[in-house]
């Protein structure tokens, strides 16, 4: 049952690492348009180089 | 030069700041604006419209945002919404302007965020629980199953605390307003689940339901976004139509014109009202002669003539020439408040109507609160054992916890309204759906909703080359709505105008102008010496010639042939009414096959109609654009306008077309009599996982695992129920 000392804290850690990306995602707007972003990876707009 | 770069003078190095702040300058001074385009739905609309607008050189960015269907655009300082509506125009695509005053409140959409914030806090905490849980479930024991029930708490409780706050809040207020909404029994299952928990882990017992307190508020949080991102959706848009009411008058004062605000218009004040430009206030005019357009408060198709003397409305249009008013009633006294008076009373008559869901809480929340009572009691009684008596009354509320039916109501509702957003639908109210399921009457008005509201040349065919060409050079020197039409209808069949001189708009009845040697004239039938047919009409005179008739009638608005026939397929009672004259009235019904219809309604007629109809027992669908309307609209049982309606008009509605067509309306009713159907399936499917669950709760067999498979299943059974509604 050792193991379990830091295979719990391991699972919290990791899936702290996953709401933290989240909320980093949404304070950046990542969420304002599902939609759109969706469709936008099918414009071949900025293919060549990124958008200035 | 290249010396001084390389030295790096001082200069230089302050150069990129100084062109950092000129840009925040600009930016400062840029024209943000953000236009509704309904029709937007692909890869290729996003980069036909951000790259088309990016293309002119005084637009700095376009961002289409797809899910709300909107283009927000900075632009230099000059560039008005009206010039960049025309450009969207051109690219293919309907816009509407959007009030940038409320921008800030819904583009940031706090609440939303701090939702989804709360949503991902107990996401993160559910998962972490149930793998805890998972252990205890398939055998953890003494020690170890104590530990685990520890992190447990420590996750569950901070996370409680935060993300169910928007339920305690909402139960708090509905008890100090002594209501008992959904909220409450939400609550108490939360906090009893967490409290109890506590303790059984201090004292080393078998069974927590940690995992269930925080899965509760997971999925009723769900519910709580979906519910929260439909209503945001439709409300945004709906309200930042920009109102077409202009809050300034031009006032008329011993030292020249000045623009005051409409309020402070008294009685005796003279204002100058532009060619153009809307009436601010009830008055008589002095000088001037034009023509009004009175088509939103009466319904009149045809513009009315109007010179000194002719008592004009506010609201109506001034289209031809300057006129000066004399006020006779501004602010509260005016014809436009009285109508406002009368929206008033009829929203209070048609009250508030109740949702299936409340109506569903009404009597389930009482009931899980006495059943759950009724079982610790029984237990105290058989046993007489404080802790598992409470530990049974958890249990039994936990698992009769309205999570499928707060989850089952929204979930079918994002569906549906997602479903007509898709079509150019917005749904604005919560029950608007379910008050449309019930409707089997439609009142229609006329003009500006089952035809677009311009007149469109009948009779082109009927005139000779010449008589066309000299008809354009003519029609092009006015604004006027018939001679706008003409142009437009002529520039279509490609005749050039003729080479006419001197031309000159003769406010209030036509345009003159000279050909060689012969006077030309396009205007009404009166002033050029003949007698008006029944059509509205302009008349062309060349020279001594008699005047040729240019007929026009109005175009139906797209889509409203077939809604009228998909309607009466399915048998709902057609009416329509209106302000206009019998004649345009009964065309129109008889051309789209309306049996009843009545003309030259006042508006509160048309309330009185809806009203009257309501007496008899009818659910009234009420459709219309006009101030005229607005009190009908606001009595009826459900009611849709057009995004051209008026502001008023779109307030008073339930539902806004987006787009230039009515065919939704048809597919509404069907979208809105399966989300009803799906909303009783959901509430069915929710009582059925109860009526199994309930009495192993109450005999005490239920055990947290047995809660969470019980509470799980039947939120996921529930939403994929209201998925199907998207196909």
């Amino acid at each position: 049952m050792d193991v379990l000392s830091y295979l719990i804290p391991a699972s919290l850690f990791l899936g702290g690492i996953g709401l933290l990306a989240f909320v980093w995602a949404m304070k950046t707007r990542q969420f304002d348009d599902p939609e759109g972003d969706s469709h936008r990876i099918l414009a071949d707009d900025w293919d060549d180089k990124p958008k200035p | 030069m290249s010396m001084a770069t390389a030295s790096g003078c001082p200069a230089c190095a302050a150069a990129p700041a100084a062109q950092a702040v000129a840009e925040a300058a600009r930016q400062a001074d840029d024209a943000h604006i953000l236009l509704s385009v309904p029709a937007i739905h692909c890869a290729i609309c996003i980069s036909t419209l951000e790259n088309g607008l990016s293309a002119a050189p005084d637009i700095h960015s376009a961002r289409v945002n797809l899910t709300l269907k909107r283009v927000s655009v900075e632009a230099a300082p000059g560039v008005t919404p009206a010039d960049l509506i025309a450009r969207v125009k051109k690219l293919g695509y309907e816009a509407h302007e959007l009030d940038a005053g409320m921008l800030s409140a819904t583009e940031t959409d706090a609440k939303g965020r701090d939702l989804l914030m709360r949503l991902a806090v107990a996401g993160f905490a559910m998962m972490n629980v149930m793998l805890l849980s998972i252990a205890v479930w398939s055998g953890a024991e003494a020690a170890t199953r104590d530990l685990f029930h520890w992190i447990s708490a420590a996750i569950a409780l901070p996370t409680i605390a935060f993300s169910a706050q928007p339920f305690f809040r909402s139960a708090l207020s509905g008890f100090r307003a002594g209501r008992f909404n959904m909220d409450a029994p939400i609550s108490l299952a939360i906090l009893l689940a967490a409290g109890t928990s506590l303790y059984e882990t201090m004292q080393s017992g078998e069974h927590a339901y940690f995992d269930a307190a925080v899965a509760l508020t997971f999925f009723l949080l769900i519910g709580r976004y979906l519910d929260h991102r439909t209503r945001a959706t439709a409300r945004s848009a709906a309200q930042e139509l920009a109102a077409l009411e202009v809050p300034r008058a031009l006032k008329v004062t011993e030292d020249g014109d000045r623009i005051a605000p409409i309020a402070e218009l008294r009685e005796g004040d003279l204002v100058r009202i532009l060619p153009g430009t809307r009436v601010p206030a009830d008055g008589v005019i002095e000088t001037g002669e034009s023509e009004v357009d009175r088509s939103l408060l009466t319904g009149e198709s045809l513009p009315a003539f109007a010179g000194p003397g002719t008592a004009l409305a506010t609201g109506e249009v001034n289209l031809t020439g300057p006129l000066t008013l004399r006020i006779t009633a501004a602010g509260r006294n005016s014809s436009l408040h009285r109508l406002a008076d009368l929206v008033a009373v009829a929203e209070a008559g048609r009250g508030r109507y109740t949702s299936i869901a409340d109506r569903v809480v009404k009597y389930y929340a009482p009931g899980v609160h006495i059943l759950a009572a009724l079982s610790w009691a029984g237990w105290m009684l058989y046993a007489g054992d404080m802790r598992q008596a409470i530990g049974i009354a958890v249990a039994v509320l936990i698992i009769t916890c309205p999570c499928a039916l707060g989850l089952s109501v929204p979930a079918v509702m994002t569906a549906a309204s997602g479903r007509l957003f898709k079509q150019g639908m917005l749904i604005k109210s919560g029950t608007a759906l379910e008050r449309l399921a019930e409707v089997n009457t439609v009142v229609f008005d006329k003009t500006g909703t089952l035809t677009i509201g311009e007149p469109q040349v009948t009779n082109l065919a009927g005139h000779t080359r010449r008589d066309l060409q000299i008809a354009a050079a003519l029609a092009a020197a006015s604004s006027h709505p018939l001679a706008r039409s003409l142009t437009t209808a002529l520039g279509e069949a490609g005749i050039k105008p003729a080479n006419v001189q001197a031309l000159r708009e003769v406010a209030g009845y036509g345009v003159e102008g000279r050909l060689g040697d012969q006077p030309v004239r396009l205007g009404r039938a009166a002033w050029l010496g003949t007698t008006p047919g029944p059509a509205s009409a302009a008349w062309l005179a060349i020279g001594d010639e008699a005047p040729r008739e240019f007929t026009f009638a109005d175009r139906l608005r797209p889509g409203a042939e077939d809604l009228i026939a998909a309607l009466r397929d399915k048998g709902l009672h057609l009416m329509l009414v209106s302000g206009d004259a019998d004649g345009p009235v009964a065309d129109l019904a008889e051309r789209l096959g309306i049996a009843e219809w009545r003309a030259g309604a006042l508006p509160q007629d048309k309330a009185a109609l809806v009203a009257g109809l309501a007496g008899e027992g009818r659910k009234v669908l009420m459709v219309g654009d006009g101030l005229n309307d607005t009190a009908a609209l606001a009595g009826a049982h459900v009611s849709i306008s057009p995004a051209s309606a008026l502001d008023a008009a779109r307030t008073a509605s339930d539902i806004v077309l987006l787009g230039n067509s009515l065919a939704p309306v048809a597919d509404a009713l069907g979208v809105a009599g399966r989300a009803i159907a799906r909303i009783r399936e959901n509430i069915g499917i929710s009582n059925l996982y109860n009526l199994v669950a309930v009495p192993l709760a109450v005999v005490g067999l239920c055990t947290p695992l047995i809660a969470a498979l019980a509470m799980s299943s039947s939120s996921v059974t529930v939403s994929l129920n209201a998925l199907r509604l998207r196909r």
